[in-house]
């Protein structure tokens, strides 16, 4: 069966998504060295062991996302939590940046090493440069990638690989990019957010509501529609004669249709986005998700329609998978 | 400290790119990186230029390197990097995976689109055969001065960006393309109307970002006119400057004479508003809010 990897962002959601049916749970500690760097989100230490206590018990794994690129002179921050990973029992941790990676296989050998999306390794040749430098055992694909050129790497590579199914879309190539903190002096890569709600200033006009990320005006939302998230790539620009999403539209990535593709293109684990998303939420997409890899693994028929809700109000995309950009 | 043209980020013609590195040859840079950073179906358009341009420039004395793609996915994308690293020139690195082509031991430079953010990675790739890294533009003032002792410790020449729009971000997808409603494999080349990228404003007409095929940049051309003392004394070694389809020679004498002290900022900044794209400057990410910002107090 393909591995089915949950999102946790709280002690509560990672116990719901192992009482759902996850293989697997990745999640960070409280702080800069992870992705979802989000008040009132992750782990501390103690928690997190309790956390892989929990799911071991059950039979599942926990997989620790210390992601972001260390600080210059903070780099012990990242090096305690790769110490506290280990010791908590974390059964692998997901680094993105060369230094940490360079950092953990020198020190902690045995702590089982994961590709994290940010660092967007997406051909053969970056992931066979990762695994043969840094013992690399999984790498998380970039959302980049069409299922035929995700067989393609599979057949060139000796490390397993996950992709992401269902949630946030990312249309830049992960880790690479600086456009939050060219509007808000925060990023991903630096700080573990993207389009901080810090910076976000909305403001009600004669014409509706403004949304604002730093200096810059993301989306104008007329008066009685929802107002989406003023997240910099999917904002309403104008570029010229054209007026619209110029990077992508507001749709969220849902693949579920295509899990019997990934599973002939060789992928090993599923990945569902979405560690800032609620207790609930999480249970449900994971029930659906576990009864969809049950399917798929005894040959019968994906259950249809069992996430309608989970996406309503917001468009489902197969992202690049289905080749649509190309 | 010296200064370093980075490869053309944009669409030009042959034409175009002969006249430009036949002036940048007789530029006062110290170095030249040249090659095909964006989009490897640009290339055939204008790789002929490229073997001239590199006999001008090195005729003059400069240092020449090539880059490699900033994202690295098609086969054929594999084995154009293969090829670029068998010419033997010094091989700029701007998506890691060349790293796995390039022989053990053979020394490269890596370009501001690999993610160098401490010291642990600067040493990394210093062991790897790095001696000169370009670092992301994001990176504030505090951790240049650390990494550029990292550099120093370990011998690699740190160099900071130091004029041009700044590259934000790559992804799988065409913006170009997208705009005028084209699949990217049918994109007609439609990137090569706009010499400096296609300008993106907000809703309310703010002047924002600017798409380059595959690549984000900002609408605003960054500069590190107002820092070049501070970044001396972090020890940085080279400026980096992003060509511009517009005075880019004026442009580079300019840097020139600041780094030799022989002009202001003051006095350079008529010169880099009216070359640069709807002469807006921007030079936040060293010590500003977010890179968007400006400051001539800086």
């Amino acid at each position: 069966m393909m591995e089915l990897v949950c999102p946790a962002g709280t002690p509560a959601s990672l116990r719901a998504a192992v009482d759902a049916g996850a293989h697997a749970v990745y999640c960070g500690f409280n702080d800069e060295t992870n992705a979802r760097n989000f008040p009132g989100l992750n782990f501390s230490p103690e928690e997190l062991a309790e956390g892989i206590a929990y799911a071991h018990d059950r039979g599942a794994k926990v997989l620790v996302a210390l992601n972001t690129f260390p600080r210059a002179g903070g780099e012990v921050l990242w090096h305690r939590a790769l110490a506290n990973a280990e010791s908590a029992g974390a059964d692998a941790v997901i680094l993105a940046d060369l230094g940490l990676l360079d950092y953990a296989a020198t020190h902690h050998p045995n702590l089982r090493r994961h590709l994290s999306v940010q660092a967007a390794a997406a051909n053969p040749d970056a992931i066979n440069f990762y695994a043969a430098t840094f013992g690399v055992r999984r790498v998380v694909l970039p959302r980049v990638l069409t299922v035929d050129e995700i067989r393609a790497i599979n057949r060139e590579i000796d490390v397993e690989t996950e992709v992401f199914v269902f949630g946030g879309l990312c249309v830049m190539a992960e880790g690479r990019c600086s456009l939050s903190s060219y509007a808000t002096g925060r990023s991903p890569n630096m700080n573990g957010v993207c389009s901080p709600a810090s910076h976000v200033v909305y403001s009600e006009e004669t014409d509706g509501l403004r949304a604002r990320l730093g200096d810059f005006t993301i989306h104008r939302t007329p008066k009685g529609q929802p107002a989406p998230y003023p997240t910099l790539c999917k904002g309403c620009f104008t570029s010229g004669e054209q007026t619209g999403h110029v990077f992508e539209d507001p749709v969220s990535l849902d693949a579920t249709q295509l899990i019997p593709a990934l599973a002939k293109a060789g992928v090993t684990a599923l990945k569902i986005e979405g560690r800032q998303r609620s207790r609930a939420y999480v249970a449900e997409v994971v029930r659906s998700f576990r009864a969809a890899v049950e399917a798929q693994a005894a040959g019968l028929p994906l259950p249809q329609g069992a996430l309608a809700r989970l996406a309503e109000g917001q468009a489902g995309t197969t992202g690049a998978y289905a080749k649509t950009w190309r | 400290m010296d200064l370093t043209i980075g490869p053309n980020q944009f669409f030009w013609s042959a034409e175009t790119v002969r006249d430009f590195y036949a002036r940048m040859a007789q530029a006062p840079a110290a170095r030249v990186v040249l090659g095909e950073l964006v989009c490897s179906k640009r290339l055939p358009f204008w790789e002929n230029e490229i073997p001239v341009a590199i006999e001008a420039l090195q005729a003059a004395g400069k240092q020449v390197a090539l880059t490699t793609l900033a994202l690295i996915t098609l086969k054929r994308e594999r084995k154009l990097t293969a090829e670029l690293i068998e010419l033997g020139l010094p091989v700029e690195i701007n998506d890691l995976s060349a790293l796995q082509l390039l022989p053990e031991g053979r020394e490269f430079w890596a370009g501001p689109l690999v993610n160098v953010y401490n010291t642990g990675t600067v040493q990394f790739l210093a062991r790897r055969g790095a001696t000169r890294i370009c670092l992301p533009p994001e990176l504030p003032l505090e951790s240049v001065a650390v990494l550029a002792q990292a550099g120093r410790d370990c011998g690699v020449a740190v160099e900071v960006w130091g004029h041009g729009r700044l590259p934000l971000a790559v992804s799988g997808r065409c913006y170009h393309a997208r705009l005028h409603d084209r699949a990217k494999d049918s994109c007609q080349f439609v990137c090569g109307e706009d010499p400096d990228g296609r300008d993106v404003e907000t809703l309310d007409g703010e002047p924002f970002l600017a798409v380059n095929g595959i690549q984000t940049l900002s609408q605003s051309t960054a500069t590190a006119a107002w820092h070049i003392e501070a970044l001396r004394e972090a020890g940085v070694s080279s400026l980096r400057l992003s060509p511009q389809s517009r005075d880019f020679p004026e442009v580079v004498a300019g840097y020139a004479a600041l780094i030799a002290g022989q002009t202001t900022p003051a006095a350079l900044a008529d010169t880099l508003r009216d070359s640069a794209p709807l002469g807006r400057l921007s030079n936040g990410f060293l010590t500003g809010p977010c890179g968007a910002d400006f400051s001539e107090t800086a």
